[in-house]
């Protein structure tokens, strides 16, 4: 492997120094490591507001926060998970950082664009800020925005939807780079069926993002009209249809549930067979399925609307629909289990954390069937269980995705290893607390515990008493994950081009990469995950403590 | 570059003759307006629009002149905006 001097050193365009090489930067790593530190400064503050809003449930009455304090806090944390971290979170650092090394190229098609998108993400980030503190203060509405009431609130809803309308922009210009990258800067000897799943998930979810995102910027634009035109096209008495909002709103935000985790889905299938010692079971079967989450997760949305007053016919249809997609779901994780059957295993805190991750995403899954199913979903509808439910799916799912991805590629972003120890316990610390945090939430649910109140019945109190304190032991758990990456910044071990004995791309060029990405040509191997050579050779497992 | 440029570039000619059409058109949805056909009022209207983004998709934005991947895209894309309207009209037409 011929030395290069680091993305780090090296910046583009050339010539540009300090800060100035930074913000002006056109290269997808330093984007993604831009992206990165912004998306976990807002994933900080949503988690602390998710503290104050358990830490409020704790007990009965008043505890903390008042009643519209509360209200304007679940919004704001469902606002800044949702579009400033969950939905960015893996596309937007790694898809931006590995998406061009897996393709064997050496940025993404639209550099440029690739850094306005990145501004868009910051505008949108200043904007949900700006309207704290501007007119009324926070929306009161959640972060569905439902009219009428977010027509009618004196909240600052315009100025709220109007960010998450300029992040929807920031959101669609990504996918757009990813999929003109994927088409057209791809390495001419890398075949469809040569691509890493990593990079096949980014493509589902980037078609993702160019069709449904629309239909929400749309949605968030007549929302401004009938705040300040009042023309009507939600309210009966003009003509208009009440429950034509939630249809729009749904068309892109139940395909979100997609984008959020379909990456996160990517990264399970590079971080399992690296460390099974064994080929992906099922390549072909997971690529369709991907492309198969994303089609069929996209016609599933009025499953959110049983309880509106839908006709009977959508039921039926929308939840024989959200059926289907467990199909493909159920084919990744079965996929998965069956690469580590009779793997090599060797155990890292990747794998351990893509362990939770399927452990935690398949309850997600199975609670959103009892969601799914027209029947059941009457009875918990709008209740502490699927607040439960879409934790384990976004967070269980796609956040320790993240987290396995973050561990993932660590040593490849920035060159340095990190601890083992500190990281199994902030692991285990922060799956044990998921599990205390939200299994009592769907037990409140079942019991009929309404979401998004501010105050419950006595029988309530002891679930949500386990719920705050899962809470805090959650919350320390992620601060030792945390703690444990940083340090390793302070105190670099340097990390090797291929710590984990990977066979993709990425892990055939320098840690932290050349500015190129590849100094060599590459040379694209048959399938992306033979691990025959390191097998035969003894190579792999852990580099750390 | 510039030879693929100029390969698919219409003639003013036949820009004009286009824009004559999409004029018609124009004038078509607003005749059909005055026309009482009960049920068909808003298939007939859509059907014209249809047809006017088709003719500009196709000459004006170059559609036409495209390779497979960028044509497949785009008969995705409208097939999905397809699918949201129809999945939409399943509620508003039984309820």
């Amino acid at each position: 492997m011929t030395a290069a001097p680091s993305f780090f050193e090296n910046p583009s365009p050339p010539g540009l120094t300090g800060i100035k090489s930074w913000l002006l930067t056109h290269d997808h790593k330093r984007l993604g490591l831009m992206y990165m530190w912004a998306i976990l400064f807002w994933f900080v503050l949503a988690m602390f507001l998710g503290l104050l809003l358990r830490t409020e449930l704790m007990s009965q009455g008043r505890t903390i926060m008042s009643a519209e304090a509360y209200n304007s806090m679940f919004t704001l944390h469902g606002v800044i998970m949702v579009f400033l971290f969950v939905i960015p979170g893996i596309p937007a650092i790694f898809g931006n950082f590995f998406l061009p090394i897996q393709l064997g190229t050496d940025d993404v098609f639209f550099p440029r664009l690739n850094l306005f998108s990145w501004y868009l993400f910051m505008l949108g980030g200043l904007f949900a800020v700006v309207s704290l503190f501007l007119g009324e203060g926070f929306p009161d509405t959640g972060w569905t925005f439902y009219v009428p009431f977010s027509v009618g609130t004196e909240s600052n809803v315009s100025l709220t939807v109007t960010a998450a309308f300029i992040l929807g922009m920031s959101s669609m210009l990504t996918g757009l780079n990813f999929v003109t990258t994927f088409h057209r800067m791809r390495h001419p000897d890398m075949g469809l069926m040569q691509i890493p799943l990593f990079t096949w998930s980014l493509y589902a979810t980037a078609w993702v993002q160019i069709l449904a995102t629309p239909v929400i910027s749309i949605t968030f634009v007549l929302i401004m009209l009938e705040r300040f035109l009042g023309i009507g096209l939600f309210e009966p008495d003009k003509g208009g249809d009440p429950l034509l909002y939630q249809h729009l709103f749904w068309m892109y935000s139940h395909p979100a549930v997609y984008i959020m985790i379909l990456p996160g889905m990517g990264v399970i299938s590079e971080v399992i067979p690296v460390f099974s010692r064994k080929s992906i079971f099922g390549y072909k079967a997971i690529v369709w399925s991907s492309m198969a989450i994303a089609i069929a997760g996209s016609l599933v949305w009025a499953h959110h609307m049983y309880t509106s007053g839908m006709s009977d016919v959508s039921v039926f249809v929308f939840s024989l629909l959200t059926f289907l997609v467990a199909i493909p779901s159920a084919v990744k994780v079965f996929s998965w289990v069956s690469t580590m059957y009779k793997g090599a295993i060797a155990m890292s805190p990747p794998l351990l954390l893509s362990l939770c991750f399927i452990y935690l995403f398949s309850v997600g899954g199975l609670t959103g069937l009892v969601l799914g199913a027209a029947g059941t979903n009457i009875h918990v509808h709008d209740t502490h269980f699927v607040v439960g439910h879409f934790h384990f799916v976004m967070f269980g799912g796609t956040g320790f995705a993240f987290f396995a991805a973050l561990h993932f590629w660590w040593p490849k972003m920035f060159g340095v290893m990190y601890r083992f120890r500190p990281a199994y316990i902030g692991a285990v610390l922060t799956a044990v607390g998921f599990v205390f945090h939200y299994v009592p939430m769907l037990i409140l649910g079942l019991q009929g515990m309404p979401r998004r109140y501010y105050d419950y019945l006595p029988q309530y109190e002891t679930g949500n008493f386990l719920a705050g304190f899962g809470g805090y032991l959650l919350i320390a758990g992620m601060v030792i994950m945390f703690v444990n990456l940083f340090v390793s910044l302070r105190n670099p071990r340097m990390a090797p081009a291929d710590p984990w004995g990977g066979t993709t791309l990425e892990w055939t060029i320098p840690s932290p990469p050349p500015m190129e990405n590849f100094v060599e040509t590459p040379v694209i191997p048959d399938f992306p995950y033979d691990f025959r050579k390191f097998m035969a050779g003894g190579k792999g497992g852990g580099k750390g403590r | 570059m510039a030879s693929h440029e100029q390969r698919h570039v219409a003639s003013y000619g036949q820009l004009a003759l286009i824009l004559l059409f999409l004029l018609l058109l124009t004038g078509a949805t607003v005749g059909i307006s005055y026309i009482h056909l009960g049920f068909f009022n808003v298939p007939a209207a859509l059907s014209i629009a249809t047809l006017k983004a088709t003719l500009v998709l196709l000459f004006f934005m170059h559609l036409r002149y495209e390779g497979r991947i960028i044509r497949y895209s785009f008969l995705g894309t409208a097939l999905v905006l397809a699918i949201m309207i129809g999945f939409t009209f399943w509620d508003v037409a039984f309820r």
